[in-house]
Parts: structure tokens; sequence; C-alpha cells
């Protein structure tokens, strides 16, 4: 690379400037506080991992996106990670180990191979909350509800929710006994809702009518609460375990309409984001102007089981910079006094600023020879001498 | 508002009709008028004219809610970022391989192939067991072969008049290709209602169609 270019930066890496990164760290604290105040304590895993342990549970897809580099010490295979969710489960199944259950937050930078279609980012921040050691929709709810006041306090406006379960395409593909190819092949048409190509997949399985009818139905089945009921018909002959989705997605949205009665819920019964790692609820916040989901999660009980003990768990997750471009929360507003000092050798003087510091003034010391002014670097006030002390003078 | 993206000419006339049983008729001819969003008979739809390309583009962003585009342009677009439950049926044509009318059956060596649909011929190859070395060109695919660019190309036969003006004939089906309706998955969820009623109005118009 050239000289002249190397102020350039890799495809889908960003650097953040002292305004905006001024904005997201100030919002970034107040998450995390809030996160807090919910009892979700603030683990921070590492940034590179044995590969192994990064792609527990997830499938191919975190496989192509993680970045893979050998360990010089071990010859083992290291990942970047790319998604911090396995590394939480694992710190509450091997770590923690509490028979109780764990409420775990977390932040910081995963790295893709491929950008996101959409976003191009191959660096998003990372935040989101776990809940381990609870099966049963009052876990879920309280991560969804957790969700929501995060991008309230966001000021993301308009926020849409979805709400889905994967146990209801599980439960069909065990009752028809497809085996994983098919279900791999299912599985890639229903989350397109390829109407057309299901069609014709289904029919050259052997499979009894009722069946058949119920997957053709799937990529129908998205609305409003209505359709729990439409699927309760639908699905009248399936197994005990897609009536229980059914029902946990009603009690659900049921709760939520109560706390949040004016966000507007949607179902879909066929989204089957995470699919290979989600065995429960899943959900996903929208907003206007972006065409995609902007904070996502779901149950993925077990996943802690390859660590040594499987937990049920539930959680969320989001990227920190994508919300706080859509923030309509004013980013922290210039100190008030941001106090200019002249370059001079002086115990008092030194004495002075460090006092002025220490209540939280922001004091910048001129430096021999520098250009510009104080009221050049945005100073709003100067320290002046008078007989031995130091006064602060405003500017204009 | 809904906005939907359609590109000009063949399927735009082919999709009128699904448009206007819906009670979408564009206010302005997008043949004489040079805007790019069209105001239509519904208040509350709104169509933008674009190259067909891009129609996956700007329903995966959400900038169209909804799209019309072949099957082709999905496939080597990569659309697991779209819905798509309608096959409109409209704008049929096939996709295929064509040579040089003398040329040997296509096998064996290492092929060149010239097209514009990447990776759709890539794969295709791929399944036969051929390696191919796939040539990008963005028009006027019947050259390669004449003058030595390519052993055969990828591309669109409809009447497979313009292979037989240029000595080439048709060889493998690749697939049937039709235009889709496609959706933005996001719209899907936040603008349902309206999405489900255009949806359930576009397959009575397919049903009558037969």
């Amino acid at each position: 690379m050239q000289q002249k270019d190397s102020w350039l930066l890799p495809d889908g890496i960003e650097e953040i400037l002292p305004a905006n990164a001024k904005h997201l760290e100030s919002l970034r604290r107040r998450l995390l506080d809030m996160f807090a105040c919910w009892g979700y304590e603030l683990v921070i895993p590492p940034f590179i991992d044995f590969l192994d342990s990064l792609l527990t549970g997830s499938g191919h897809d975190l496989d192509l996106q993680t970045f893979k580099l050998t360990d010089q010490l071990s010859g083992e295979m290291l990942g970047v990670r790319a998604d911090m969710t396995p590394q939480v489960a694992r710190i509450d199944a091997h770590h923690l180990k509490h028979e109780w259950p764990t409420r775990l937050c977390y932040y910081g930078t995963v790295l893709h191979t491929r950008g996101d279609p959409l976003e191009k980012t191959r660096s998003p921040l990372q935040i989101g909350a776990e809940l381990y050691g609870h099966a049963g929709v009052d876990s879920d709810v309280e991560v969804i509800r957790l969700m929501l006041e995060m991008l309230a306090l966001m000021g993301v406006l308009n926020v849409h929710l979805d709400l889905g379960h994967v146990g209801i395409y599980r439960s069909l593909s065990r009752q028809a006994g497809l085996s994983p190819v098919q279900e791999g092949e299912l599985f890639d048409v229903l989350q397109r809702k390829a109407r057309p190509e299901l069609a014709e997949w289904i029919d050259s399985y052997a499979l009894d009518s009722d069946l058949k009818a119920m997957f053709l139905a799937l990529p129908l089945l998205n609305g409003g609460m209505e359709i729990i009921g439409k699927a309760r018909q639908v699905f009248e002959q399936a197994d005990a375990d897609l009536k229980q989705a059914l029902a946990d997605l009603e009690t659900i949205a049921g709760r939520l309409a109560r706390l949040f009665p004016s966000l507007p819920v949607s179902f879909d019964l066929a989204e089957l984001r995470g699919y290979h790692y989600h065995t429960g609820v899943v959900f996903a916040a929208f907003t206007p102007a972006v065409g995609r989901e902007i904070a996502r999660g779901g149950r993925y009980d077990n996943i802690g089981g390859v660590f040594g003990r499987a937990r049920p768990a539930t959680g969320f997750s989001a990227d920190l910079k994508l919300l706080a471009g859509l923030s309509s929360v004013k980013g922290p507003s210039e100190p008030e006094n941001k106090i200019f000092a002249p370059c001079i050798d002086d115990a008092v003087l030194a004495e002075k600023i460090r006092d002025l510091r220490a209540a939280g003034n922001t004091v910048i010391q001129q430096l021999p020879g520098q250009a510009g002014d104080g009221a050049a670097m945005g100073c709003t006030a100067v320290l002046v001498q008078e007989n031995q002390n130091w006064f602060i003078k405003n500017l204009a | 508002m809904l906005t939907i993206a359609v590109s000009k000419g063949r399927i735009f006339e082919e999709a009128l009709p699904f448009l206007e049983a819906a009670g979408i008729t564009p206010v302005d001819d997008p043949k004489t008028c040079r805007k790019l969003i069209l105001r239509t008979t519904r208040e509350d739809v709104q169509l933008v004219i674009i190259r067909a390309t891009d129609v996956p583009t700007f329903v995966e962003y959400g900038a169209a809610d909804l799209g019309i585009a072949g099957k082709d342009v999905l496939l080597e677009h990569g659309a697991e970022s779209l819905y798509e439950p309608l096959d409109l049926n409209i704008a049929r044509c096939r996709l295929m391989t064509a040579a040089h009318k003398d040329a040997p059956p296509l096998s064996g060596r290492r092929l060149r192939v010239a097209t514009k649909y990447v990776k759709i011929a890539q794969r295709y190859f791929a399944n036969q067991g051929i390696q191919a070395e796939i040539i990008k060109l963005y028009g006027s695919m019947e050259l390669a072969p004449l003058v030595g660019l390519a052993d055969c190309i990828v591309d669109l036969v409809e009447t497979g008049n313009t292979l037989k003006a240029n000595d080439l004939e048709p060889r493998d089906l690749i697939m049937h290709i039709s235009s889709r309706l496609v959706v933005n998955k996001a719209a899907m969820k936040m603008k349902n209602r309206a999405i489900v009623e255009l949806l359930n109005q576009f397959e009575a118009t397919l049903a009558t169609k037969g």
C-alpha cells in the first residue's frame, strides 16, 4: 500500500470520531447501569478464543463469519469472536455454576469475515444480556422487557416487536420424520417464505395430507394476535409440543400487551432466525427506515451442555453502533466550563488546576509555542492571575 | 405508504394486470415520463422504476417494501434476506447454456463461460462436475463464442432467435425463469396488513390466469 493511502481502513471497519464516540460511550454507560439495576452483572469475555468453543451450537453461519488463526503456542485453531453469546454461556456453565438463575450482560467488539449484507460493518459493537437457569415464559418476558427498555433508553422511536417460535417448525419436522438434509432444504425455503418452492418440496416428500397442509400453512402464519387462533385451527392435528409453543406465544404476547399497551406486536410462525441454536421463543425489534431487525434474541436451552452443564437460557443482543445511529437522545452537551490555563510553571496554578479538575471541570493547559488560543480550542473561560491568586475569567 | 420496485420493460408490462387488479394504476407512463417515482391511483402506493438487477437491493434495504424481480436476478443476487412469497408466472423464459452449433458437447476440459450470471454459472457447472472459468460480461454474450472469448455462454433464452442469428444453439436447460414478488422482511412485519392484502389480491389475479 502506498503511503498516501495509509489513512484507509479495511472494508467494513470504522473509526468513531470524538462527538460520536462521546455519544456512544454515554449510551453504553447508561445501558450497563440499567442492566445492573435489573440484576444483570457485567462480564468481559476474551476477544480471541479457541475456535471450537466459539462455534459451539451456532452451526455453519458463525463458522464462515469467524476470523481464524493458529495459536503458535499450542498449535490450536483460534478465532476472533463473531458472537459473544457462546462465551457468556460458558462463563455461566463452567465458572459460575450457580444453582439459582444467573443474569449476565456484556458488550464488546465482535468481528465478522463478511459484513452484514445490509449494514456492511464487519465490526459491530455487540451489547446484550442473558438469563440462565429458568425455562418458561417468565424469563422470556423478562428479557424481552429488558430489550424494550434498552431501546426506550436509547431513544429509538416507533419500535415494533416480532415474535416467533422455532419449536413449531422443529416439531413439524419431527412429526414428518424429515432427514437433516430435507430439514435443511425446507429451512432455506421457509426463510424466504418461497411458497411455490415449498409446495414443490412438500409434494416430493412422502407425507400424509395433514402434515402437508401444516407445512404449507407456515409461511402464511404472520400478522397480528389473530394468527394464534388461526394457527390453533391449522395445527389441530399437531403434537403437544407445538400446541405448547402456541400457548407460550399467546401468554408472552398477553403479558407484553399489559406492560406495553401501545407497542405494536406481530407474529411470524415461520421465523427461523438462529434456528440452529434457538430452541423456543424468538423475538426481534424493528423500526421504520431500517430494513432488518435492530435487536434480536430468543431461547437457546442446553447450549451450556458442552461446557459441562446444560441450562435453560434466553437473552438478546444488538449492535450498539447501529442503535446509537437511530438514537433520538442527544449526546452529552459540551461541559459548561471548559477552562484554558496559561503555560506557566507555577505551584499555585498547578494546585488550582488540580482542584478544578477534581471538581469535574475540564481544564486544558496551554503548551509552549502552540497555535491558537483558548477561544479557538472551544474554551469558555481562562485562568488569570491577580495578586498571586488564580481566578476564572469568562471569555466573551 | 407502500413502495413497489419494478423494472422497466417486459416485467413492468406484464405486471400491470396484477397491479391494476389491486387498484394500482400508474398516473404517469414510464415509457414517456422520466420520473423515477411514479404516483398511482392509490394514494398509499407508489412505484419506483429501476434496473432489474437493482430490485433485490432496493427491497433488501427497505428502500422499497415490495418488488417484482426475475428468479435469475434473485439467484444471482443471493436473496436469502428477502421474502419471495409469490411466483407471478410472468416474463417467463429459460436460463440455458448455448454454444456454437458446430461446437463439441460441453464437458471434460476446462470450459470458458461468458455470462452475466457469474454465481449461477459457477454453481451449475460445479454441479455438473465441470471446471469452468467464468468471464463476466454485461451484454452481447452471443458474441463471445464467435470471437473465441469463450466456449459457451449462459444466458436467458426467450425465442432463441438471437442465438440462431449468431450461429449459436441452446444446449442445456439450467432452469425455468419467471418473475417473483419479493418483500422486505421488516416491512412484512411492520406493514403486515397492507402487504398481506396486496399478496391476496395478486394471488387472486394469478388464479384467474390459470
